[in-house]
């Protein structure tokens, strides 16, 4: 009986490991495509044609599917991740951009760049069952763990507005620097961390006022402030190190989060915006916009490994290992 | 007096957050054109064909207005527009003064020429106001003829020659033939150009004067092939502030050499096609709600509203002195869907900004160009940098 349960126990544990398919997916805005790559030798396995102007990728709940952004076509496409075969489609969302899954894997939060708003979308239905008013060209998006609260970003707004998802309404504007991106939460999820791409800084926003508490400026040697744009920032599992995209200045920062501290920048290719990192967050792969490519990156030895081209305008990436 | 008064004393209790039913704050934003300006008067295009499109920019202020939407909820101001004209400078300087005392109104985009722009800073010189030129890329305005309390959101003519004269200098193109119409604008665009040119070590081999016409007296003026004729270069650069005769130009060289300027490849400060760092979105917002597609004026009067809102949210617009400080200094970032933080240059009051290099149908390269380097600021290599500046506020 002991035994049973312990390959009871072993199974679970093993189980999802063993259903990862060990792919990576690469959506290519300006190609509309998706370009599949294996997470342990690099190589491009091959690419499929997606709806027009894919963006913003996510794994579903149990990550047996995954969702794609297509701000051209107005709607969101539901793929099997052990397949990458299209399953769905998620119609007449305008123009989404980036998104966000509810911790129970129920709803999307997705924001509508044209539109000034995020749309709720109930995925089981496979529509839009709510929105809520934003500044215009609303991007990154973010919940808590809990579900409650969920962020978003005001590209054009310069805001950060919050959003309690029970009455679904927005509960507080932050006026932050120019054009805010994208979002990471600290561990202990005190720290709301935004890049503010064309001050070229990351602001932190203490989630328990609203308010602004302090920023990160960067600056990779033999860039000037102009052309530091941040986009995409992760925060590891631990919470102990943050990557943030620099956009124009080609390079990625890494950040030690508890002292606020630029510990590296590495280079990459141009324009990097897109961050994911594999399950045991020994790599960290970097959608370069502007040359076309993924650069992968050995967060050991904090050193780029190998860049491998993909399709046109690289934004999001997905690595299904674990 | 009162009037200002109220609105300060309520939006200090509206910044305070008293609560989210705070009756919102009014901030209104003057907009002033001339009466049948003749810059938009109906073209002297033979059989009605029109070249040049003669749209008033107020389309691209009313998108701005709307945007700000959010911010002012969150700043507990309404912000809106006024937008009042007159048939002469003098009359726009009384509704100047009639908005101010009548709606509180500081801050005034000007959508007018020349002489209607210096005559509205020189009304305004003691009083707490300040102007945006949104349509006049005169250098004058930039250097001897400038005022302290008129900004200028659309380049000048400086810098869009140096865009241009960047451009070729890249391409290789340093032997310019440069062809001239006969009104004082093509005078002006073709020194504007050969100042670039001298700037950036290009060649002009010889400048033409071109009339439009069909005189037989004056076939080689109005004749492209002879016009274009009798010596080499590398490229055309055509100075036509009408666009009548420009659009001949192309395919009607005697070299087989490309057309830049006022035709061809042109450099301005916004174009329809631009698609990057975020242009897209702001192109079919406006497109979307006036109808037609956003032109350099348009994005002009957009961007000088979008500054304004920038630096009332940043200082909470209560203090004129104030905002209009933080306006024209160095903490200010005003995002023009250009992919450049802009803000005010200290020394004449130009925007500085990255500029559009564009065929009809593509934008082919943004300027400053990589390569063109400065010791502090790229975007200051287009237009008249500090160490030129002969503007004495």
């Amino acid at each position: 009986m002991k035994g049973l349960v312990t390959w009871v126990l072993l199974m679970l544990v093993i189980t999802p490991a063993e259903a990862a398919s060990g792919l990576v997916y690469v959506t290519n805005e300006k190609s509309s495509d998706i370009t599949v790559l294996d997470s342990k030798t690099f190589e491009v396995l091959r690419s499929f044609d997606t709806c027009r102007r894919p963006r913003g990728v996510h794994f579903s709940h149990d990550r047996s599917e995954f969702y794609v952004g297509c701000a051209d076509d107005d709607q969101i496409a539901i793929y099997e991740t052990a397949t990458g075969a299209l399953i769905g489609r998620i119609l007449n969302i305008e123009e989404p951009e980036t998104f966000d899954l509810s911790p129970d894997g129920k709803l999307l939060y997705v924001s509508n760049e044209e539109d000034a708003t995020v749309s709720i979308v109930d995925i089981e239905a496979r529509r839009v069952i709510g929105d809520v008013e934003t500044g215009e060209e609303p991007e990154g998006v973010l919940f808590t763990a809990d579900g409650k609260t969920v962020y978003v970003a005001s590209e054009a707004a310069n805001m950060v507005h919050v959003i309690d998802t029970e009455t679904v309404e927005v509960v507080a504007d932050i006026l932050v620097d120019t054009r805010p991106r994208r979002f990471a939460l600290t561990l202990d999820e005190t720290e709301l961390w935004v890049s503010a791409e064309l001050a070229g800084i990351v602001d932190i926003i203490d989630t328990a006022s609203n308010k602004i508490i302090g920023d990160i400026t960067f600056l990779p040697t033999g860039f000037r402030k102009e052309q530091v744009t941040p986009v995409d920032l992760l925060i590891t599992k631990d919470g102990t190190t943050a990557y943030v995209a620099l956009g124009r200045a080609n390079h990625v920062a890494v950040v030690d989060v508890a002292s606020r501290k630029i510990v590296e920048y590495i280079l990459v290719g141009k324009r990097p915006w897109g961050l994911a990192l594999n399950a045991d967050e020994t790599m960290l792969w970097v959608a370069n916009g502007l040359s076309d490519d993924i650069t992968i990156i050995d967060t050991e030895s904090l050193k780029a490994i190998i860049s491998v081209p993909v399709g046109k305008v690289p934004y999001g990436i997905l690595i299904d290992d674990q | 007096m009162i009037n200002r008064l109220l609105i300060v004393l309520t939006a200090v209790a509206a910044l305070a957050g008293t609560a989210a039913a705070v009756e919102k704050t009014p901030f209104v934003i003057g907009y002033l054109e001339i009466e049948g300006d003749p810059r938009y008067a109906p073209p002297r295009a033979y059989a009605g064909i029109d070249v040049r499109p003669r749209h008033r920019p107020v389309d691209g202020a009313a998108l701005s207005i709307r945007e700000s939407k959010i911010i002012g909820r969150a700043l507990g101001l309404t912000f809106s527009l006024d937008r009042v004209s007159a048939d002469t400078a003098d009359g726009l300087s009384r509704e100047m003064d009639r908005l101010q005392d009548q709606r509180g109104v500081d801050f005034f985009i000007v959508d007018g020429a020349s002489d209607v722009l210096t005559s509205l800073a020189d009304h305004a010189a003691d009083r707490d106001m300040l102007l945006f030129n949104i349509s006049e890329p005169d250098d004058r305005l930039r250097s001897d003829a400038c005022a302290a309390n008129l900004m200028h959101v659309i380049p000048s003519r400086a810098m869009l020659a140096d865009a241009m004269a960047q451009f070729l200098v890249a391409s290789r193109w340093k032997n310019i033939l440069v062809l001239k119409g006969e009104f004082p604008a093509d005078t002006a665009l073709a020194q504007a150009f050969q100042a670039s040119a001298k700037k950036y070590g290009l060649k002009v081999v010889d400048k033409r004067d071109f009339v439009l016409g069909n005189d037989p007296r004056e076939r080689e003026k109005n004749n492209i092939a002879l016009l274009t004729a009798g010596v080499d270069y590398d490229a055309v650069f055509i100075a036509d502030s009408l666009g009548q005769v420009g659009r001949y130009v192309p395919y009607q060289t005697a070299l087989p050499r490309p057309v830049v300027g006022s035709e061809g490849l042109v450099a301005g400060a916004w174009n329809w096609a631009w698609e990057r760092h975020g242009a897209p979105q702001l192109n079919q917002r406006f497109e979307r709600r006036m109808g037609r597609r956003m032109e350099d004026r348009d994005w002009a009067a957009w961007a000088a509203v979008k500054a304004i809102v920038e630096a009332v949210a940043r200082t909470g617009g209560s203090d004129f002195s104030q905002t209009a400080a933080y306006l024209k200094g160095p903490d200010m970032i005003l995002d023009g869907y250009k992919g450049a933080a802009m803000s005010f240059r200290s020394w004449d009051n130009q925007l500085r900004q990255p500029l559009l290099i564009h065929t009809s149908n593509a934008v082919i390269e943004r300027a400053p160009l990589e390569g063109f380097l400065h010791s502090t600021q790229y975007m200051d290599t287009l237009g008249y940098d500090a160490p030129e500046n002969r503007c004495r506020f």
